[in-house]
């Protein structure tokens, strides 16, 4: 008899050592999250896992599940302060989904969706941001970072290269590439690496692939990104 | 400064110094600052070559302190103090002279890269302000002659050194003394009494004083130092936090200028007690100016066998203390982010638990404590839990250090038992028609006149030490600006509600400022509040709306006058947007200005 916890009205299974969001995705149910990957190490910085546990908020990706806690996740006030951190990183960066290749297999814009998301809400910051275009196979358009740190830490976990870093303080938060020149062109990045395929908005994109998969036909046109990663993660235990 | 070739002259001795190892890189990237002025990018490609540490590494970890600069930064880097003590002593009129003088606008180096000149977070200068630093070296008592006179300074190229030393003094102004802050102390006598009482025995004696943390939250000493010698690791450490950032704050400084033999040796009982052989100090950036003092404090415990191998020729006591230098960034004062900053890395605060007692520096077993904290422990050793347990308050034992600043006769150092009344302090020094205290910096709380009759106590109203007097002629609704717009500066950027939240919130209280301000904004203020504190990810975000609620609950008048009567207006002001261009083509006439109902007149 394995150890439970209850999220909602749910009761969910756990291994000791596993979060609350490990747990949740396991048993196919899914908390909305943006910095979280299953195969990299928890950051708890995008703050879209908080659930409630003993009236208290924490991040769900970070805090290890205990047998007989009670976590809140999908309630109107809960789910309210999400929408709010989505419309923060919606203005903080430049996120024009009708342009953007990525639209329709993006993480943010798919969790805005599922939020309900219908306008950015705050004043936008127009952030000035250059692409960087040096890498003969990949581009990097840094309007569109919401600093999850994903790159960063694939890049160094896995790859073993720290092609990324996070650089400055505060709103002046941004990503940076390991090279004299600080251009993508200059690192040995490469398309076989893990950081080249966990950016969950449209930051590391493959050059020479535009519209490949026409709008309408992408992964969260076809499914609510709730439905998509709960029945991946069920089914294969993984996501990616 | 000529361009030095040759960069592994100044960098390989220093690397020498701190052993190659990549977690003092904060350090190492201060001392290399120090001889070159500013980090160069061949430094860090010998550093990253020398230290296996990659440079992205480096340059993300340089950009996160406020005092390193990857950029030149000029000859001369004038900072002042923009803490709002600093600003009702007129730093806003000094800076704008000093700029005008010097003919550099603000945050902008000097065309011939002599000189830059720009603001920093509160210098804890707030009972000699205004305050700067100059290339890291805090100058206090700022009037319009010294502003003139080290305008001139600078153009001359006078080395610091040259400079008047009156302009370096910073005074203690201790006003008020008790048993930490009064002379006498024997430096080793609380060790040798705690050796006559074994580690357990002197544990003991704390927890049988009370003793809470001095840095605010007043968790108890005896219960952290227990659970840190009781937790399994390769080594122990003892950790005391100088980084005494909260504007309004400096008692730390005092304490650190005439009492270091008590805080140095209140860490080495702690080392006896957890079982650790290595302490640091971090200093804040802007105490630089004690290094060296400290250094030579370090260096006369070494030879009185009051550090260093055999403690008191006991064996197997082997304790030393290394100090480490802030860089400008509040953040690092979260005990979390400190250990962070000491193993040279971004100062983030880490996902907890676990907790630093059981996984802190270098991941080990690690005691945090506050300057303040180290030197009550040095008067229980001596004189026993029972007899310190009996000042103060009940859930307050001991005494507390207040620095006093703001609109007040005598402001400085006020040592008072727990449990003392508001109103009392502000008779002590000398406050008159006060309308609000704000008692533990931006992040505590803003009291007004009703609420003098409250305690300085955990039980009632807490305080790291920050005492910020405010009389009627001030505007409480400024006051809160300042406040917001440091935790905007200090936020560090890691978790979204406070990294986009604090800034937002700046922009709505600038929104207020500058007269646009809605009853809809009033909404958006109180959203943002909501979402910083339950959201953020340390105690920065949770306290960051902490002054607005405040004053908007306490002082309400202050906001509505800056209210239109109107359900929304937006930011944006098309009248002021079309400075910039006015300033272009050099006209100011009536063409050039917007008069319609969009425009703010």
């Amino acid at each position: 008899m394995s150890k439970t916890f209850t999220l909602d009205d749910k009761r969910i299974p756990f291994e000791d050592g596993q979060t609350i969001l490990q747990a949740a995705l396991a048993a196919s149910v899914y908390i909305p999250h943006l910095c979280y990957h299953p195969d990299l190490e928890p950051h708890g910085s995008c703050k879209l896992c908080t659930v409630k546990v003993g009236g208290r908020q924490t991040a769900a990706c970070t805090l290890r599940a205990a047998e007989g806690m009670a976590v809140e996740s999908d309630t109107g006030e809960i789910n309210a302060q999400r929408l709010a951190l989505v419309q923060m990183l919606f203005v903080e960066g430049n996120h024009f989904c009708p342009s953007c290749e990525q639209s329709g297999d993006c993480r943010l814009q798919a969790t805005a969706y599922q939020l309900g998301m219908l306008s950015p809400h705050f004043d936008h910051f127009f952030p000035n941001r250059p692409v960087d275009a040096s890498h003969p196979d990949f581009l990097l358009d840094f309007n569109r970072c919401i600093l999850c740190s994903l790159c960063v830490r694939a890049s160094r976990e896995v790859d073993g290269k720290n092609v990324f870093a996070l650089a400055g303080r505060g709103l002046k938060t941004h990503l940076i590439v390991n090279a004299p020149s600080g251009k993508l062109g200059d690192t040995d990045f490469g398309g076989a690496d893990k950081a080249a395929h966990v950016c969950p908005v449209g930051v590391i994109l493959p050059k020479r692939r535009g519209f490949a998969v026409p709008i309408g036909e992408r992964t969260f046109d076809k499914s609510s990104i709730a439905d998509y990663v709960a029945s991946r993660h069920g089914k294969r235990g993984g996501e990616k | 400064m000529e361009i030095q070739k040759n960069h592994s002259a100044y960098l390989d001795p220093i690397l020498e110094r701190h052993a190659h190892r990549a977690t003092d890189l904060l350090q190492i990237l201060r001392a290399a600052q120090e001889h070159f002025g500013w980090l160069h990018p061949e430094a860090i490609d010998h550093l990253t070559r020398r230290l296996g540490v990659p440079r992205a590494k480096i340059e993300g970890m340089a950009s996160f302190y406020a005092f390193l600069h990857l950029q030149p930064a000029g000859r001369y880097r004038v900072l002042f103090s923009d803490n709002i003590t600093d600003r009702m002593l007129g730093s806003a009129a000094l800076r704008e002279r000093m700029c005008r003088n010097l003919w550099i606008e603000p945050g902008k180096v000097s065309e011939d890269g002599l000189v830059s000149v720009d603001t920093t977070s509160c210098t804890g200068m707030c009972d000699q302000g205004p305050a700067l630093l100059v290339n890291g070296m805090a100058v206090t008592r700022l009037d319009a002659q010294r502003v003139d006179a080290i305008c001139d300074l600078i153009r001359n190229q006078a080395p610091l050194a040259a400079w008047p030393t009156e302009y370096f003094r910073v005074v203690d102004n201790i006003r008020r003394s008790d048993l930490l802050l009064n002379p006498g102390f024997i430096p080793g006598a609380a060790l040798t009494a705690a050796r006559q009482r074994g580690g357990q025995g002197l544990l003991h004696e704390i927890k049988a004083s009370g003793l809470r943390g001095r840095g605010g939250a007043g968790f108890a000493t005896a219960a952290k130092w227990e659970a840190c010698r009781d937790a399994a690791g390769e080594a122990h450490y003892v950790v005391c936090n100088a980084d005494e950032g909260e504007p309004g704050t400096f008692k730390d400084r005092v304490l650190l200028a005439r009492h270091a033999d008590e805080v140095f040796e209140g860490m080495t009982l702690c080392a006896y007690v957890i079982g650790a052989r290595k302490g640091l100090l971090y200093l804040r950036g802007e105490y630089r100016y004690l290094l060296d003092h400290l250094d030579r404090m370090l260096a006369r415990r070494r030879e009185n066998h009051l550090l260093g191998a055999s403690i008191l020729g006991q064996p197997g006591f082997d304790f030393d203390i290394e100090i480490h230098v802030g860089a400008g960034a509040y953040i690092c004062g979260e005990e979390s982010a400190l250990i962070e900053s000491l193993e040279g890395k971004r100062g983030t605060p880490r996902n907890r638990p676990p907790y630093p007692v059981t996984h802190g520096y270098l991941d080990q077993p690690t005691a945090v404590n506050n300057v303040e904290t180290f030197v009550a422990t040095c008067h229980i050793a001596l004189a026993g839990g029972a007899w310190y347990a009996g000042i103060g308050a009940a859930q307050s034992s001991g005494t507390k250090l207040l620095s006093v600043s703001g609109d007040c006769a005598r402001p400085g150092i006020y040592e008072y038992p727990f449990g003392i009344s508001v109103r009392q302090v502000l008779d002590d020094c000398g406050a008159a028609d006060t309308q609000a205290v704000q008692v533990g910096g931006p992040s505590g709380t803003t009291l007004a006149t009703h609420e003098f009759d409250r305690l300085i106590a955990f039980e009632d109203v807490p305080t790291a030490g920050a005492f910020m007097v405010f009389d009627i002629r001030r505007d409480m609704f400024e006051v809160a600006r300042n406040f917001v717009h440091f935790f905007a500066h200090e936020s560090c950027g890691f978790c979204t509600p406070c990294r986009v939240g604090t800034s937002l919130l700046r922009n709505l209280m600038d929104k207020l400022h500058n007269g646009q301000g809605s009853p809809h904004d009033f909404h958006e203020i109180e959203k943002l509040d909501r979402i910083l504190l339950s959201a953020s990810h340390c105690g920065l975000g949770h306290t960051a709306c902490n002054p607005v609620l405040d004053t908007i609950a306490k002082f309400r008048p202050a906001y509505e006058l800056r209210l239109q009567q109107r359900r929304f207006v937006p930011a944006f002001d098309l009248d002021r947007s079309l400075q910039t261009a006015r300033q272009m083509t050099g006209r100011d006439d009536g063409a050039t200005h917007l008069h319609d109902e969009g425009s703010v007149r």
